[in-house]
């Protein structure tokens, strides 16, 4: 059974639940199992790096909009300082999105190299 | 002063391109620039030390990402040692399935993959696309956009679009404020003419992330990677924050996949003196490594550029073919026009077209050039019949379909009808019935001058500041009493749950099954293989609306019966020397009654005995039964004569003058092309036999001269006009003496 994030069932989003106003936003968006067991099915197709995607995107899927928004823009070329991307980083592995934390802090070692940090 | 043949020949619109005499410093070179790496590979402890021979500390930010991320190092060693021709036949032989050369491509640095896949000729691309492609059914995309963000209009082209077949929808505005009301206008029409069909807004990357985000697009393409480090930044991104920005619409259950290019980095100024081919070559391994699944790519804006350059055209179809081989989605250019001339631009898709890919066009303009906002494309609203015709030509399913024209009106009405009642419900704006009804039936913004520029503005500003996501968009729906609209886009929205459309190249069907890599994987393996349509899909592509039967044309003729022929007594032979014999052809006034040239036969036979009469002779008209060989009926005529002179017509138009003493094809004068033939060409004709009935030799008559393609437009009518002679021939019949009743 397909859930959203917030634990409802898909089957349970009809237009009768929208038109009671009983529908959520989080009732439509994915749970991050669902795309933990997508991405294996990415690995049984030969693509592992859209696996590791969906694996990112599994610990994204807990984060709200607006942060996801503000690390996508920390992230673009001389936005942050090394110690902004640190802390982005130690703050994603703190919420157990440690994949996403790698990502950030390969990030800050080519961006030292490459002369791209704020 | 230039030769004659030279000034004719520059008044082409083919001169109208720029052509480039190839110049690598500039990276204006399709393939093989001499700045381009030898393909090279060192890894040590698992870790990529030399890549396309550049070690380490000299990577730039794309080396190290693909280093780190794109190479399945575990099949390298393998794939590198490879000799590229014979990479080149594995690609080419159906013998060697998709998923080997999936398996070896994966291992391959980008200098590798296009030293190998530049090896192949235009026909081995096309083998190689049919087998590699990901998606076993074809499919293609639309743009719909307009110069005023008119949301009726965009809803009404959406819903066209989707009406004839299109399963992607990509919009974007000239106002970058008026976005969310334009997602949300061709969400809605897109939704009226097809259930699951996608809808992306292009602008930029963030604003484009927020609208998926609240739902009020269903994918996102216009994430662009650049082949040099230097055009990567002035984007504004590095490989790390688009590796983000893919994840982040993941998150989200949102499809995505990235753009390239080859000649983006030259048209920057920045190709670092590479070919074109190599430096795409970088932005597909980067796209693969990042963990896109798909890519849209062939040029795209810069497909002119490569244009410009010898073989370029050809680096464009291979640059896609290497988005299949490192076994992601392709979303195959054919986008922005890269040529004045309709001979180039077909030249260009063709052999993508015939190849079949995940989206033949990543923007087939459905609207007017003039109101497609990414600028004109590839292909346009002028060119659906075209390409209708096209797909029904070869048999080839390009993801199009023929739409009736009342199905498309009624489609256009309720769309208008739809957007207009959610925007009112949702307080967003009132439409006048005026906007409303020229809506419906423009063909492009010119047509609704009612449309008020500030409306759109004004609209996306609430969508904004009252936080109004595609869920408020579905209750307004169902709330205005467009209930099955209303589920399509709740459909839309619940299929993020699942995540079987983040797969390579997924696209819905109209159940609003997921097609993709995984559900429908590409099993080309040679002829009697692979993608087949269906019957019914095989009717859509053959089954256009101009098709015509010999039914359609009996009934069209039925239309033009007259009653000014009558039949008489069995025709006799004349003794007159002044008697001149029109024979006529077994259909004429029974079943056919109007010649090509769009005369009624009794038209063309009253100038025939008008022009007999000038000279002095009597013309009598006799229907023959036996045969409708033109030349037979004018000789059986002229036998029938007095003079020994007759003129053979046949009921659609041809008509000669014959001679008792003649074989049956050696006429004195002949109209072979009756669709031109008038009134004054029959009254030409009649001159011409009256004199020849009298002895005198005059100037042959001659066919009025077209550059038209007569035979191609006439042609079926021909054959269903010979039918119906022939099903009109009785052997045993007798000729008959026919009366013109006078006007």
């Amino acid at each position: 059974m397909t859930l959203g994030i917030s634990g409802r069932a898909a089957a349970e989003i009809t237009l009768e639940a929208v038109r009671s106003g009983d529908v959520r936003p989080e009732d439509i968006r994915i749970h991050p199992d669902t795309l933990v067991m997508q991405a294996e099915v990415a690995r049984a197709h030969a693509n592992p790096q859209l696996a590791a995607n969906l694996l990112r995107a599994a610990e994204l899927a807990r984060l709200d909009d607006f942060r996801v928004l503000e690390i996508y823009e920390a992230l673009r070329p001389n936005r942050s300082t090394a110690a902004q991307l640190h802390v982005i980083a130690d703050t994603l592995s703190f919420a157990g999105a440690v994949l996403t934390a790698e990502l950030v802090r390969e990030a800050l070692e080519i961006y030292e190299k490459r002369g791209l940090l704020a | 002063m230039t030769l004659g043949r030279f000034r004719f020949m520059d008044q082409q619109r083919v001169n109208l391109d720029g052509f480039a005499k190839p110049d690598s410093g500039l990276g204006m070179i399709a393939f093989n620039s001499p700045s381009d790496p030898e393909p090279s590979l060192i890894v040590a402890d698992g870790r990529v030390t030399e890549m396309d021979s550049k070690p380490e500390v000299e990577f730039d930010i794309i080396d190290h990402f693909i280093a780190r991320h794109g190479l399945d190092l575990e099949v390298a060693a393998e794939a590198m040692a490879l000799d590229p021709l014979h990479f080149a036949h594995m690609l080419v032989d159906p013998r060697t399935p998709r998923p080997e050369i999936i398996r070896l491509a994966a291992g391959m640095t980008p200098a590798k993959l296009a030293t190998c896949l530049a090896l192949l000729r235009p026909a081995e691309l096309v083998l190689a696309m049919t087998k590699c492609r990901a998606r076993r059914t074809p499919s293609n995309q639309a743009h719909v956009t307009n110069r005023s963000d008119d949301p009726l209009l965009l809803a009404a082209d959406a819903a066209t679009a989707a009406a004839f077949g299109f399963r992607e929808i990509e919009t974007t505005v000239p106002v970058l404020e008026d976005a969310p009301s334009n997602a949300i206008a061709v969400s809605i029409g897109a939704a009226v003419g097809s259930p699951g069909v996608l809808v992306q807004c292009s602008v930029e990357e963030s604003v484009e992330l927020e609208m998926g985000m609240r739902g009020l697009v269903s994918y996102a393409e216009t994430v662009s990677l650049y082949g040099t480090e230097q055009i990567f930044i002035d984007g504004d991104d590095t490989p790390w924050s688009k590796t983000f920005l893919t994840s982040a619409y993941a998150s989200r259950g949102i499809k995505m996949r990235v753009t390239s290019g080859g000649g983006a980095e030259a048209l920057m100024g920045a190709a670092e003196g590479c070919s074109m081919f190599y430096l795409e070559s970088r932005c597909v391994a980067l796209a693969r490594a990042i963990g896109a699944q798909g890519v849209q790519n062939g040029g795209i804006d810069s497909a002119s550029v490569a244009g410009s350059v010898p073989g370029g055209v050809k680096s464009l179809m291979a640059e896609n073919l290497m988005v299949m081989v490192r076994n992601l989605e392709a979303c195959t250019g054919n986008d922005a026009l890269m040529s004045e001339s309709d001979v180039r631009r077909t030249s260009r898709t063709h052999p993508i077209f015939i190849a079949g890919s995940d989206f033949i066009c990543s923007g087939f303009g459905s609207i007017q050039r003039y109101d497609n906002m990414f600028g004109p494309s590839q292909w346009n609203s002028e060119d659906i019949d075209d390409y209708l015709a096209m797909q029904r030509d070869w048999g080839v399913d390009g993801g199009l379909r023929t739409a009736r024209e009342a199905d498309i009106e009624d489609l256009r009405r309720t769309a208008v009808e739809v957007v207009s009642d959610v925007y009112r419900s949702l307080g967003l704006a009132n439409f006048s019935a005026k906007w409303q009804e020229q809506a419906v039936d423009a063909a492009g913004s010119k047509d609704v001058p009612a449309a008020d520029l500030m409306t759109p503005l004004q609209a996306s500003r609430l969508i904004r500041d009252t936080n109004i996501t595609m869920l408020d968009v579905v209750r307004a729906l169902d709330e205005s009493g467009h209930e099955i609209i209303a589920q399509r886009l709740l459909d839309l929205l619940k299929a993020r749950l699942n995540g079987d459309y983040l797969h390579t190249a997924a696209i819905f069907d109209e159940n609003m099954s997921v097609l993709s890599l995984v559900t429908d994987p590409n099993d080309y393996a040679g002829p009697g293989t692979g993608y087949v349509p269906t019957p019914e899909r095989q009717s859509q592509i053959d089954a256009i609306r101009q098709e015509r039967s010999v039914a359609d044309l009996q009934s069209d003729q039925e239309q033009a019966r007259s009653n000014r022929l009558t039949e008489g007594l069995a025709a006799e032979r004349g003794i007159g020397p002044r008697d001149v014999v029109i024979g006529v052809s077994p259909a004429t006034a029974r079943e056919i009654w109007r010649t090509l040239g769009g005369l009624m036969v009794t038209e063309a036979l009253d100038e025939l005995l008008a022009g007999l009469e000038e000279e002095g002779c009597q013309g009598r008209i006799v229907r023959f039964h036996d045969t409708v060989d033109l030349g037979l009926i004018g000789l059986k005529a002229a036998r029938l004569a007095g003079s020994g002179i007759g003129i053979g017509l046949q009921a659609k138009g041809t008509a000669l003058i014959h001679r008792h003493d003649l074989p049956p094809l050696g006429n004195l004068e002949l109209y072979s092309v009756a669709p031109s033939l008038g009134r004054a060409e029959y009254r030409a004709l009649g001159l011409n036999a009256g004199r020849h009935a009298k002895g005198a030799s005059p100037e042959p008559a001659r066919n009025p001269y077209s550059d038209e393609a007569i035979e191609a437009r006439y042609h079926t009518s021909v054959v269903s006009l010979m039918a119906v002679e022939r099903q009109c021939c009785d052997l045993n019949a007798p000729p008959i003496t026919l009366h013109l009743v006078p006007l």
